[in-house]
């Protein structure tokens, strides 16, 4: 995967959080994810198309979830309030839609969010690229963010159908 | 005056109540989708429309365009996470007139929103 797509994530990450959640993160070093399984209780999924095709997951246990929409929305919502998931989502999207600004020269949208709720539920495949996961700390707990990308266009257009740059 | 919230997302919503309330501002409808829009639209003509790009059914630039076709002069304020430059200018081509960037602070948002609305009353007055 290219690394400035890591870096464009971690960049957006770190704002979106700041600005919307009041929260300040710290983002570990990102790893290859080994294994299929999810530990999330929570899921909030976007599915990026275009140039840049793949998908981006905001992975959380169900209490960090909770903090993080409640600060996000500014009032108290567990994972059982109708609002709960359309937060998480919004958060998702932000997350998603802020770092394609990092993705210079592609032309990438993004889908619709996608929220799952319960535990061990099953995590989305990428066949486009692994999943990198980048470790996210807060004053309210960990929560993930995993996200495997691929380029099948190169910036100026022309099909290269191959991932580009070095690994992250 | 009346302001219309378009927004897929809830929140999103009710934290642009909550930025208009801080202004005063407390006659707020709201929609989920374009197509929403534009049944409020039909019946009684807004002051003011706050709208996201990405929405199911229809979205920002359909419903911009739409509402130009009749009304030129309506203030909108596209507030999305569409923040490439081409979409910037696929948007003001499209008709709107300013443009606020998801993430956004609170201040930001009610600095668009008083531009936006001093530029339209400018503009009238001429």
């Amino acid at each position: 995967m290219d690394v400035r797509f890591v870096n464009a994530f971690v960049g957006s990450i770190v704002n979106v959080f700041k600005t919307m959640v009041h929260a300040d993160v710290a983002v570990g070093k990102p790893v290859l994810k080994q294994d299929h399984g999810s530990a999330a209780d929570v899921s909030g999924i976007i599915g990026l198309s275009g140039d840049v095709q793949g998908c981006v997951v905001l992975s959380f246990p169900g209490p960090v979830a909770e903090q993080a929409a409640s600060k996000f929305a500014g009032t108290g919502l567990t994972t059982q309030h109708p609002d709960f998931t359309d937060a998480i989502g919004e958060l998702a999207n932000m997350v998603a839609g802020n770092a394609r600004k990092g993705f210079v020269g592609y032309n990438t949208k993004i889908s619709l969010p996608n929220v799952v709720v319960g535990s061990n539920h099953a995590e989305p495949q990428s066949k486009a690229s692994p999943f990198i996961i980048i470790p996210c700390e807060t004053e309210f707990g960990r929560f993930d963010v995993e996200i495997a990308l691929a380029t099948v266009s190169s910036p100026a257009g022309s099909a290269v159908r191959a991932t580009a740059g070095a690994d992250a | 005056m009346k302001i219309l919230l378009v927004d897929d997302s809830r929140t999103i919503r009710n934290i642009q109540k909550n930025t208009l309330k801080s202004l005063g501002y407390v006659d707020i409808l709201e929609a989920s989708d374009g197509l929403e829009a534009l049944n409020f639209i039909s019946k009684e003509r807004p002051g003011l429309i706050l709208m996201d790009w990405n929405m199911p059914n229809m979205d920002g630039i359909a419903l911009i365009k739409k509402v130009r076709e009749t009304d030129k002069a309506l203030p909108i304020i596209m507030v999305t996470t569409e923040a490439e430059k081409s979409r910037v200018i696929e948007a003001v081509k499209a008709g709107v007139n300013n443009y606020v960037v998801k993430p956004f602070t609170a201040d930001t948002l009610a600095e668009k929103i008083k531009q936006t609305l001093s530029r339209v009353t400018a503009a009238s007055a001429t």
